[in-house]
């Protein structure tokens, strides 16, 4: 047979003659759909080409009786179709030979994808386009994305289309020049509807079933990769010829599942190889079932051992879980990591006790169509006894006592029942299958397989006839009582696995609870401390270890910052190298590692990008290091704790520059305040000082400088003094000696203290004298009045009256100061107390203020009083209103009149 | 400590420009003046020199004022006049409860110094024979027969608040700390009951008419004491 068939050269072959010297070039204009555009765009190329003196001629262009495309089309030469009959139809083929007898320098030929009528020369366009190009001729041809054989699942699978007619990869991959006509799907759709595209059949069903956005756009995108695959394997060649490093961006991955312990490494080293012939990234998974959980610790390890050994390969490793459907998680992971490829095991032969459970390898054989399934052997002797249920029923005591005693309950309550009525042997049988039920719910599996053994033999020996023996006389009892053994095994697997499952749920639940929990508690936290502590706590409790927390301290040497239950005293060296790799490496390092494994702490960098610090877990149980589920809770936990940690601390900085900045512009205002406030005053003094010299001065003159320079002076004195008053505000170096007051003593003293500063001014003291004393620091509270009394002097005009007044409210005494200046509008009432608030107005302002009320805010809050700002109720002008708590009520001494 | 002569001033002042105008100033309000630059310097001139007042800085370069004050109480009565910046009212205590007897704060006018200073050497001229009646203003406190009189009318005080009259009144024109008056008055025991002072001192001003916001005899200290404004 193979030699009556003409040796028809393989496209390789054929692809390999294109690349000889002196053959054509071969362009391709590469959509991702019909009708983005390639055909009028290669016949514009082609007019160019043609005005650039080169010989076009066109082989074959659909026009589809689009009239731009025929318009484009008509300045160009064609070749005459060929005209060929095929069942009855007269259909319209290239017309190879005449255009290689015609021989231009450049054919334009549409659809490299076209399958040619049956009967012509080669089977496919592709084929007829080789040999033009064989001939010396170069060929400029459309192709749609989908057509490219080894997308032509890819695009099966997107759109639920599978395209018959395909192009081998290789004449992509040897075309000299790759154009990818992009349109977005919108517009696609849009031209779709406006009738400008061609497209066979009912226009409706094609929308609906091919041209839909979500389709058009996953088209797009593998039109766009697969040009981009390209000038990847290009830019690929070179990297690897001039030794550039990685990372080559690829798209394809290779998934290695494993599930058995047995071949999990030969597995895992079998992906390792394919992966690296392939040279695409690979992922190796398990899922961890119920049954998982049941296996034995051997086998655990085993599988631990595999993961370990991948990642140590470079595999990135996953670790699913599923409560029964394993297959399907496998086959979700491969469909959302971009995996083409899977690594399974065979099968292992199915036991007779299997009927009822199908292997996931069968599983995957039979679900993963869509993938590249590679099957790897065991190697002949497995690396280990398969550790799973069935066969490892060998020594489990208490299962043997479990089963004893509820066989024997069983036999009792049967042998009860029996007692109060003769009921039929049928339903003692159900008795036993009860116990054999509760068993296996309560205990788990291999206590319930004992109790149906152990019910076997109580049924058989306390309850068929003969009784009190384990012998069999009748034909039916021997059936009925080995049916008896069947059902009790299998009511006690079903209980013993539906009790795994429960427990497996319920550990994932409770998993994915404490996670929840941990995250919720430390988005609370707003200092790092608190969530480092958070993060030990959490890490300790969840994985019942000890763990510790270590950051480098101000010298890059790690330091434990925080640990649960206590920071360990000796960390031996071994742990502290450890936790250096892990920190400086940014890997994981010590037990269960490949890093320093004969430390008993594990350590994970705590990272976001850069390491902020490591985790260190030290388990009691050392194996548990291993454990792949344990290392994803404690990855899931060192990621947020490193979010956390980020975040408090880009809040800490946020803070610290805020407070910077605010301390930067009171530093400013400060310095302005002291050229302008301590300059201001000292002008008069030394100019009037120094005038005093001047001959020929009046000795009224004399006196009037030197009242101005005492005065100005003064000023200057309570300017310091204010200054000094705010340092120790700002310094918190203020503790307020509170007594019980009277206001109007603390008044007279400020007003005596601004004698000069109020001459100009009437002075109202209107005080009851039998106002209630109130709390507050005499010399604190004299200050403040003194600094309002000025503020009120400076602010309002000379001889106009100033009113101090109290009044006994809710809260304490109100002490009001009313002037008759200009007032202070709303809006400025909260901001005069701020410190410098009137710093903005520069040189205009008056001299000294700025401080002053500040001051008084401090002070009278301080005394746990207020202070704010009214109108004067006896018309224009501000009253600025300090409220104080009443004096504490005082022994009063005894004394006689 | 001759009446006739003029009365001395033993100035420790580490400032030059201070000593000097205060000499000045001293010298037109007929004192002498000595001057000490540093406090060994002091405590060893008013030794020797036998001042009839002292005015001490108490920021000195080689010993802190307090101490001046502290080693010339130790043999000496000399009235003290503490000169400072230091104007924490704790400072001023700390100062008076060592044996200052006034305390004046930089900046000062220097009328209201050299009102202190006579103030102190009033009481200086007669240190054996105290007045048994002193005057301020239209106020008379006869000290003997526990008598006070505000123009000519007899005013009723309580035992305390006569006694807290009389110290003030014994030292007029200078300050009385709390402590100074809880102490004499109340005894040692009441340091810290400064409103029972408080309370006795409202109570003298009601009697005498006195307004705390205006006062015409009994100036308050804020934090400090009190000071009777010495009559002329």
């Amino acid at each position: 047979m193979a030699l009556a068939e003409p040796s028809r050269p393989t496209p390789e072959a054929l692809l390999g003659e294109i690349s000889k010297e002196g053959r054509g070039k071969l362009k391709v204009f590469l959509g991702a759909a019909p009708g983005v555009g390639k055909t009028f765009a290669m016949l514009e190329e082609a007019d160019n080409r043609k005005r650039a003196g080169i010989d076009v001629v066109v082989g074959l262009v659909e026009t589809h009786g689009r009239a731009e495309t025929a318009k484009l089309l008509k300045p160009l030469e064609q070749i005459a179709r060929r005209k060929v009959e095929y069942r009855g139809q007269m259909l319209e083929e290239l017309d190879i030979d005449a255009v290689l007898t015609r021989k231009p320098q450049l054919a334009i030929i549409d659809e490299l994808a076209h399958t040619n009528v049956p009967g012509s020369r080669h089977l496919k366009r592709w084929q007829d386009v080789v040999e033009i190009l064989d001939a010396g001729i170069d060929v400029t041809t459309t192709l749609n994305v989908q057509h490219i054989e080894s997308l032509n699942d890819v695009v099966a699978r997107i759109t639920g289309v599978r395209v018959q007619e395909t192009v081998p990869d290789e004449i992509l991959r040897r075309a000299d020049d790759i154009e990818i006509i992009d349109l977005p799907p919108e517009e696609l759709i849009t031209r779709l509807k406006a009738g400008k595209v061609y497209v066979p059949g009912n226009i409706g069903r094609a929308l609906e079933n091919f041209f839909t956005k979500g389709n058009l756009t996953a088209l797009r995108e593998l039109a766009l990769r697969t040009a981009a695959s390209r000038v990847d394997a290009e830019m690929l060649a070179y990297m690897q010829a001039n030794a550039v490093r990685g990372p080559w961006p690829t798209q394809e991955r290779l998934l290695v599942c494993i599930n058995e312990a047995g071949i999990a490494k030969t597995l895992v080293r079998a992906g390792k190889r394919m992966a690296e012939r392939a040279n695409i990234p690979w992922l190796v998974a398990t899922v961890v079932t119920p049954r998982h959980e049941a296996m034995g610790d051997a086998a655990q390890r085993g599988i631990a051992e595999a993961m370990q050994l991948a990642e140590s390969l470079g595999a990135e490793t996953v670790t699913l879980h599923a409560e029964s459907n394993a297959a399907e998680e496998i086959l979700d992971l491969a469909r959302h990591r971009n995996v083409s490829r899977i690594v399974i095991g065979r099968p292992r032969p199915r036991r007779p006790w299997h009927f009822l459970r199908e292997p996931v390898a069968d599983k995957l054989l039979d679900a993963a169509t869509d993938f590249e399934l590679t099957v790897v052997a065991g190697t002949g002797n497995r690396e280990e006894p398969h550790p799973g249920l069935h066969v490892d029923l060998s020594i489990n005591w208490w299962g043997v006592l479990v089963g004893a005693v509820g066989a024997a309950v069983a036999t009792f309550v049967a042998w009860a029942a029996l007692e109060i009525y003769p009921v039929p042997l049928a339903s003692l049988a159900v008795i036993y299958l009860v116990g054999v039920l509760f068993v296996g719910a309560r205990y788990g599996l291999r206590p319930a397989l004992a109790t149906s053994l152990v019910s076997f033999l109580s049924y058989n020996f306390f309850f068929s006839e003969p009784l009190y023996s384990f012998t069999i006389r009748q034909v039916e009892d021997v059936v009925a009582i080995f049916l008896f053994l069947i059902g009790a095994l299998f009511t006690g697997t079903l209980a013993g696995r539906l009790r795994a499952q429960v427990q497996f749920m319920r550990a994932s639940q409770r998993r994915t609870e404490t996670l929840y929990d941990f995250a919720r508690r430390i988005a609370e936290k707003t200092e790092p401390d608190d969530v480092l502590y958070a993060g030990a706590y959490h890490i300790a409790a969840t994985l019942d270890c000890r763990s510790l927390i270590l950051m480098p301290d101000d010298a890059g040497q790690l330091e434990q910052v925080q640990g649960y239950p206590s920071i360990e005293e000796n960390l031996d060296a071994r742990a502290l190298g450890a936790a250096r790799w892990a920190f400086e490496r940014n890997e994981p390092a010590g037990a269960g590692t490949q890093t320093l494994p004969t430390s008993d702490w594990l350590f994970v960098p705590l990272a976001t990008g850069k390491p902020l610090g490591v985790i260190g877990v030290q388990f009691r149980d050392p194996r548990k290091s291993l454990d792949p589920e344990t290392k994803r809770l404690l990855l899931a936990v060192e990621d947020q704790v490193a979010v956390a940690v980020e975040r408090t601390r880009m809040a800490g900085d946020l803070e610290n520059l805020r407070v910077q900045a605010e301390g930067e512009k009171l530093r400013s205002a400060l310095l302005n305040s002291l050229s302008h406030d301590l300059r201001t005053p000292l002008v008069s003094v030394i100019g009037a000082i120094s005038s005093l010299g001047e001959p020929g001065l009046q000795s009224e003159d004399r006196r009037a400088l030197l009242e101005t320079a005492l005065d100005e002076a003064r000023r200057l004195d309570r300017y310091v003094q204010n200054l000094l008053n705010m340092t120790r505000l700002e310094y918190g170096a203020l503790t307020p000696r509170t007594a019980a007051i009277e206001l109007r003593e603390v008044v007279g003293a400020a007003r005596h203290d601004l004698e000069r500063v109020l001459v100009r001014h009437r002075v109202r003291i209107d005080l009851d004298r039998a106002l209630p004393r109130v709390e507050a620091d005499p010399v604190l509270l004299t200050q403040a009045i003194a600094n309002v009394l000025e503020n009120a002097a400076k602010y309002s005009p000379a001889g106009s009256e100033i009113v101090i007044s109290g009044q006994a409210t809710a809260q304490g005494v109100a002490l009001s100061i009313a002037d008759e200046g200009p007032g202070i509008a709303q809006a400025e009432r909260e901001k005069v107390f701020e410190l410098f608030y009137r710093v903005t107005e520069g040189d205009r302002r008056p001299s000294g203020t700025g401080l002053g009320l500040a001051i008084v805010r401090g002070f009278v809050e301080a005394m746990r009083g207020t202070v704010g700002v009214k109108d004067n109720p006896a018309g224009h002008g501000a009253m600025i209103v300090i409220t104080l708590p009443l004096a504490n009520p005082r022994a009063l001494p005894q004394e006689t009149e | 400590m001759s009446s006739q002569s003029k009365p001395r001033i033993l100035l420790i002042e580490d400032e030059a420009p201070i000593r000097r105008f205060l000499t000045i100033v001293a010298a037109s309000a007929g004192f002498e003046t000595e001057e000490a630059e540093r406090g060994r310097a002091g405590v060893e001139l008013a030794a020797t020199t036998a001042p009839d007042v002292v005015i001490l800085d108490l920021g000195l370069p080689d010993m802190d004022g307090k101490a001046v004050i502290t080693a010339i109480r130790e043999w000496s009565q000399v009235p003290i006049l503490v000169l400072s910046v230091r104007d924490a009212e704790n400072e001023k205590i700390a100062a008076l409860d060592a044996g200052a007897d006034d305390y004046v704060t930089k900046p000062f006018a220097t009328g209201e110094l050299m009102a202190r200073l006579r103030a102190l050497l009033r009481n200086r001229k007669s240190p054996d024979t105290e007045p048994s009646t002193i005057v301020a203003g239209d106020l008379q406190v006869d000290l003997a027969r526990h008598e006070v009189t505000l123009a000519g009318e007899e005013i009723k005080l309580t035992r305390k608040e006569f006694e807290v009259l009389a110290l003030l009144a014994k030292f007029a024109g200078r300050l009385v700390t709390h402590r100074q008056l809880l102490s004499m008055v109340w005894g040692p025991a009441h340091l810290e009951d400064a409103h029972y002072l408080r309370i006795a001192v409202a109570h003298i001003r009601d009697k005498l008419g006195d307004d705390a916001a205006e006062p015409r005899f009994i100036v308050t200290e804020p934090g400090v004491g009190y000071r009777l404004i010495a009559g002329e």
